[in-house]
């Protein structure tokens, strides 16, 4: 593990955070600041946000996200993937575009309505 | 051809929407929404990112899935509405005109109005940006609908001025598309956007802030060739000798939004500091049954504060319509003191008033350790101590009615004071 200075996302407060090898956090205001720094140096996580192709009459292209947070270091592995779907209508909030995206036991949904 | 309805609701986003859905709920039933856009939703169209709906709904949303809730809402309630349809006018009479392809122009004799138009962006023209006017020079906002409904990214080497959210979202969105976003600039020596997205936009994807630079120059023949960026002065000129030239092909703009107020303004309505109109405690304008929320009141940087205020103005609508919504002489004016932009409402009837009153501002640079100061007729009635207060945050205040020991006019000043040195 190295060492990390992080801005704290948590309040907008966001202090300055410096993590050390040991994991030990300092320049924190909060118990929270400390939780954040710790999972944002072992473990990062993110949500992925894209669009995938469809093949509306309104629209060309359909909102998709992960439908939990995914490890940070597969966002570009996740949009890769992404990009290969083509949709037809009808699409709904909650379907599932891709199962299980790049192995991280995590689902890909739609994020809007779309029926013709 | 004339029709008639209780309500008009002019733009169907978050906040005309909210608006409907209240407005019924309290018991109108003939309601219309007019909106300009092919899609009801409004800017949320376009916002597939997450991060809605932790207050409205109490989990995490995309906008597209956080206006759907409210499109769902609507339709159970069978709310009417017309897409692809411009307001050109609001009469004296409280008739409101609007064209489409299929109707032509139309007026609708309405009792109530509720304006929830939201804000467009600054633009080029607004800055005046020294150099060539190539294509290629877009607002954020503009190449984020391009991306996220036309499926078209605008360019591959992009850089962007300003650092509100939208221009940090589309340095991420441009960035997970395969473009490489070379920079943000912002004139203040701070970042006008959430914490959140300068880590999750910017530094996850190794994008440099420079604070206190501004884009000192364009160049591009036809289309954008290189830009040059400098570090600025306290008075926000560019400092001779500072200067970095980057190439690119797409210069976006993230450099401010403002209330989309003019209908109102067509009528002579009076403004508050933030541009949208002046309103008391239930969103009424000055004049009488006429209401505003949402970013054409003032922009929110939350879509559930949106619909929170937009519900006060559905309400309101309702109690308005049904006589239950007096105007009274005595009232209490609401300032914005030292160090606070603007407030919502400006005035308080305080006879109508609810028990606790939201009060809504910002603060107009970022300050660490004061006081948010209330001061009623020269007497401090409430104190609130802030560790750290930004402009990109807004501040929502419930003042509760009693703090004004039954007193109904006078002069309530919101004003940041510094921590006594003791």
């Amino acid at each position: 593990m190295t060492e990390r200075d992080l801005i704290c996302i948590m309040c907008p407060n966001g202090c300055h955070l410096h993590v050390d090898k040991g994991l030990n956090v300092t320049g924190n205001k909060c118990p929270r600041g400390v939780a954040y720094a710790k999972a944002e140096v072992t473990h990062p996580t993110r949500v992925v946000t894209s669009t995938v192709r469809i093949n509306s009459k309104e629209l060309r292209v359909c909102p998709v996200k992960t439908k939990d947070p995914i490890p940070k270091e597969k966002i570009f592995d996740i949009m890769a993937a992404i990009d290969q779907v083509h949709l037809k209508t009808p699409v709904h909030i909650g379907d599932v575009i891709i199962h299980d995206v790049c192995g991280t036991g995590i689902d890909v949904v739609a994020t809007r309505e779309i029926l013709s | 051809m004339v029709i008639e309805k209780d309500l008009v609701i002019i733009g169907g986003g978050s906040a005309g929407l909210a608006a409907a859905n209240a407005a019924y709920d309290s018991g109108v039933k003939s309601i219309l929404i007019v909106e300009k856009g092919p899609f009801l939703g409004g800017i949320l169209n376009q916002c597939i990112h997450n991060g809605f709906g932790l207050h409205e709904f109490k989990e995490e949303l995309t906008g597209t899935e956080f206006f759907t809730r409210l499109t769902v809402e609507s339709e159970k309630r069978g709310i009417e509405y017309r897409l692809n349809s411009f307001v050109t006018k609001i009469g004296e009479d409280k008739s409101v005109y609007y064209t489409n392809k299929e109707e032509g122009y139309v007026r609708v004799k309405a009792k109530a109005i509720i304006m929830s138009a939201g804000c467009y962006e600054r633009n080029a023209g607004a800055i005046g940006i020294p150099g060539d006017r190539p294509a290629g020079v877009i607002t954020a906002g503009q190449a984020q609908l391009y991306m996220n409904e036309y499926g078209y990214l605008v360019g591959k080497k992009v850089f962007i001025l300003g650092s509100g959210d939208i221009g940090l979202i589309m340095a991420r969105r441009m960035s997970l598309e395969g473009a490489k976003v070379l920079g943000v600039a912002e004139i203040m020596p701070y970042s006008n956007g959430l914490n959140r997205n300068i880590v999750q936009c910017l530094e996850d994807y190794g994008i440099p802030l420079y604070l206190h630079h501004t884009v000192s120059h364009v160049w591009g023949k036809s289309h954008l060739e290189k830009i040059e960026i400098s570090e600025v002065n306290d008075a926000l000129q560019p400092i001779k000798g500072t200067e970095q030239v980057f190439e690119c092909d797409t210069l976006l703009l993230s450099i401010g939004l403002i209330p989309y107020n003019n209908l109102l303004n067509q009528l002579g309505l009076p403004t508050s500091r933030s541009r949208g109109a002046w309103v008391n405690e239930h969103m009424e304008t000055k004049m009488d049954g006429v209401f505003s929320c949402g970013n054409v009141l003032h922009v929110h940087d939350l879509a559930d504060n949106v619909v929170a205020e937009a519900k006060v103005a559905g309400k309101a609508a309702a109690l308005y319509l049904q006589n239950k919504l007096p105007r009274h002489e005595e009232l209490i004016l609401v300032e914005p003191g030292d160090g606070v932009g603007y407030t919502v409402p400006c005035e308080i009837d305080l006879e109508n008033a609810e028990e606790k009153i939201p009060v809504k501002f910002r603060v107009r640079k970022p300050t660490k350790e004061c006081y948010i100061t209330y001061t009623f007729n020269g007497e401090v009635i409430k104190k609130i101590y802030k560790q750290t207060i930004i402009p990109s945050e807004m501040e929502i205040d419930p003042i509760p009615k009693d703090l004004f020991k039954g007193e109904k006019s006078g002069k309530l000043v919101v004003s940041l004071t510094p921590k006594e040195v003791k």
